[in-house]
């Protein structure tokens, strides 16, 4: 039962392997910004998990003493998201560069050129 | 009125003035704006550090919603000390980055780039005067998203792709840092790092918290570049435009130290990061391997910029020594160094900037007699790497001297004789430039280059004087961080 009550963050940690994973292992510069997505949505997934009040309903004019759940997470989150927009079209520029300087976005194509990344 | 506001101003005022930049579209009048706005900030933390000099702490409660549960920005004299020389540096670099960026990229991006650069500075500044720990987060993408765009302005195609590496380096210690946070908020139920550190005393024993300070240390490891996460920089810092090297150099590592120093001392408190998790047995000897092995990477380098960004990984080393060893004289030999890092690494890179506005690149070989064609350029680089040696009279032997006497109060004598080999490695490094600067001939077929233009020389030599200047008259750096020092180890006892 506990493992099935921490199904979340089971999910979460599975994510965020994958995604770290994928940043890692993969040579293709947008292959990587996916994984950089996957490892920050794991985040995203991690703080609103810890949310959640049980039985607890969304936080908008309640009768009181309703039960509801913690707010804050998802307002962090919000933020959170528009930094990972941000850093993926960031990336995504780079890359779009990177094609245009290089005509290749492998980068053992790149390493091969000269001797950066 | 305006005095109570000056701790959101110190932020603020960049923070707006850099779509100003973006608005005005021209690039003269774009860094008119931001040489304006870095002078006015200096003249904020000057005024701020001189309101917490006698150990108050300032509280802002922004939009005053009253902390823990608004965003509070807290100038202590840590925060106050950092913030000055974070806009010291802003305010000494904006008036050189004009004539240095236009020779580096195209006129249309110039706008931009100053947009850049006030956006960092806001970035930074923030990290340094926010008690949340969120919002800190937050900052730190500012800074470092505006950090990737500026080095990918330089004019090589590396500049690209150490851009991009950057990006997925910092992404992922930034990541690390807010899963770090989010596990102490699950665990206490708030962001504000006054809050966090009282309510952390009684959960010590937590796995939870264990696995926050695991992952917040390693995200911001990654940030300050310390050894071996330190890949990014060297391209990092060869391949962006001088000035952004500079200010990067002199700014961004530091505030990541700062941010780190904040966290260890003050939010999980000396108790539980060395007596409960010993950090030190981690940080001590990655530091002390780092800096010997980046020491004498730096020797072999033909650019030198690189060379000096290797550099900046083994002075990095040297602060976090100083964390690890835990003891107030050791948390004061890292903030002076700092403090003077910043110094002497700007004046270096300024000097170096003013070079590579002449003869293109920064090659030893290029470089070769160049010292007879630019002699007061050479001659402050001589001076800033005497400070970077660690010569008595100027800041670098301060910051050595405070480093040998806290390893020596520990009894710690390799980390001295490491300390002391380190400083000659320097020496070997910074003298081979001289060597080729002073004493070969200039290379065949290249002509006579002249002299710096003056606003390259001036603030290139405002850094030098500094670094003398606090060499001499240490009692402003010794006694804030000093005093700052002793107040982090008291806060917690």
């Amino acid at each position: 039962m506990v493992l099935l009550g921490q199904f979340n963050y089971w999910v979460v940690f599975f994510l965020m392997m994958t995604g770290f994973y994928v940043v890692i292992a993969r040579g293709n510069l947008v292959a990587k910004i996916v994984g950089l997505n996957i490892f920050q949505t794991s985040v995203f997934l991690l703080y609103i998990s810890m949310g959640k009040v049980a039985g607890g309903t969304a936080p908008i004019v309640l009768a009181d003493g309703a039960l509801y759940s913690n707010p804050l997470p998802h307002v962090l989150i919000l933020t959170a998201i528009v930094v990972g927009v941000a850093t993926t079209a960031l990336g995504l520029a780079l890359v779009v560069r990177i094609k245009e300087a290089y005509g290749t976005i492998e980068e053992d194509e790149i390493h091969a050129k000269d001797d950066s990344l | 009125m305006i005095v109570e506001n000056l701790p959101a101003l110190q932020v603020v005022l960049p923070l707006l003035a850099a779509p100003l930049c973006l608005l005005l579209s021209r690039g003269r009048p774009a860094w008119l704006v931001a040489t304006l706005i870095s002078w006015l900030g200096l003249a904020i933390s000057v005024v701020l550090l001189w309101q917490v000099k006698d150990g108050s702490v300032i509280h802002y409660a922004f939009g005053g919603w009253a902390a823990p549960w608004g965003i509070e920005y807290v100038v202590d004299r840590l925060a106050a000390y950092v913030l000055l020389i974070v806009s010291l540096i802003a305010a000494v670099m904006m008036p050189y980055a004009w004539r240095s960026l236009s020779s580096e990229i195209d006129a249309h991006l110039l706008p931009l780039a100053f947009t850049l650069m006030l956006l960092c500075l806001a970035g930074l500044l923030g990290i340094v005067i926010t008690g949340d720990a969120f919002n800190l987060f937050v900052l730190l993408e500012i800074s470092s998203l505006s950090t990737y765009a500026l080095i990918s302005l330089g004019k090589d195609r590396r500049s690209l792709t150490a851009a991009y590496q950057y990006l997925i380096m910092g992404t992922i210690g930034a990541t690390f840092f807010i899963i770090g946070v989010g596990l102490m908020y699950q665990l206490t139920g708030t962001l504000n790092m006054a809050d966090l550190a009282e309510r952390i005393d009684a959960l010590e024993d937590r796995r939870t918290l264990k696995t926050a300070f695991a992952f917040i240390t390693v995200g911001l490891a990654l940030k300050l570049a310390m050894f071996p996460l330190h890949l990014w920089l060297p391209n990092a810092y060869t391949f962006a435009p001088s000035v952004v090297t500079a200010f990067l150099a002199a700014t961004a590592t530091k505030v990541a130290l700062y941010a780190m120093i904040r966290f260890v001392y003050t939010v999980f408190g000396t108790h539980f990061a060395f007596e409960s998790m010993h950090i030190e047995v981690l940080v001590l000897p990655l530091a002390a391997v780092g800096i010997f092995i980046t020491s004498v990477v730096a020797v072999f380098q033909h650019d030198i910029k690189r060379m000096l960004a290797y550099s900046s990984v083994a002075q990095i080393g040297y602060m976090l020594l100083g964390i690890g060893m835990a003891t107030v004289t050791g948390l004061t030999a890292s903030l002076v160094h700092l403090f003077n890092h910043a110094l002497m690494k700007g004046a270096l890179f300024l000097a170096l900037g003013a070079v590579c506005y002449r003869i293109g690149r920064c090659d030893i070989d290029r470089m070769a007699g160049i010292a007879r064609d630019m002699p007061l350029t050479m001659a402050a680089f001589v001076v800033g790497g005497l400070s970077l040696i660690g010569v008595p009279l100027t800041v670098g032997f301060l910051s050595k001297w405070y480093l040998l006497s806290a390893a020596m109060e520990l009894g710690w004598w390799p980390l001295a004789a490491l300390v002391l080999v380190t400083s000659l490695i320097a020496v070997v490094y910074i003298g081979r430039v001289v060597e080729a600067a002073y004493f070969r001939e200039r290379p065949a077929g290249t002509e006579t280059v002249q002299e710096a233009p003056a606003v390259l020389l001036i603030p290139t030599w405002i850094l030098v004087a500094a670094n003398l200047y606090f060499g001499i008259h240490s009692s402003l750096t010794l006694g804030v961080a000093g005093d700052a020092a002793a107040h982090l180890f008291g806060a917690v006892k």
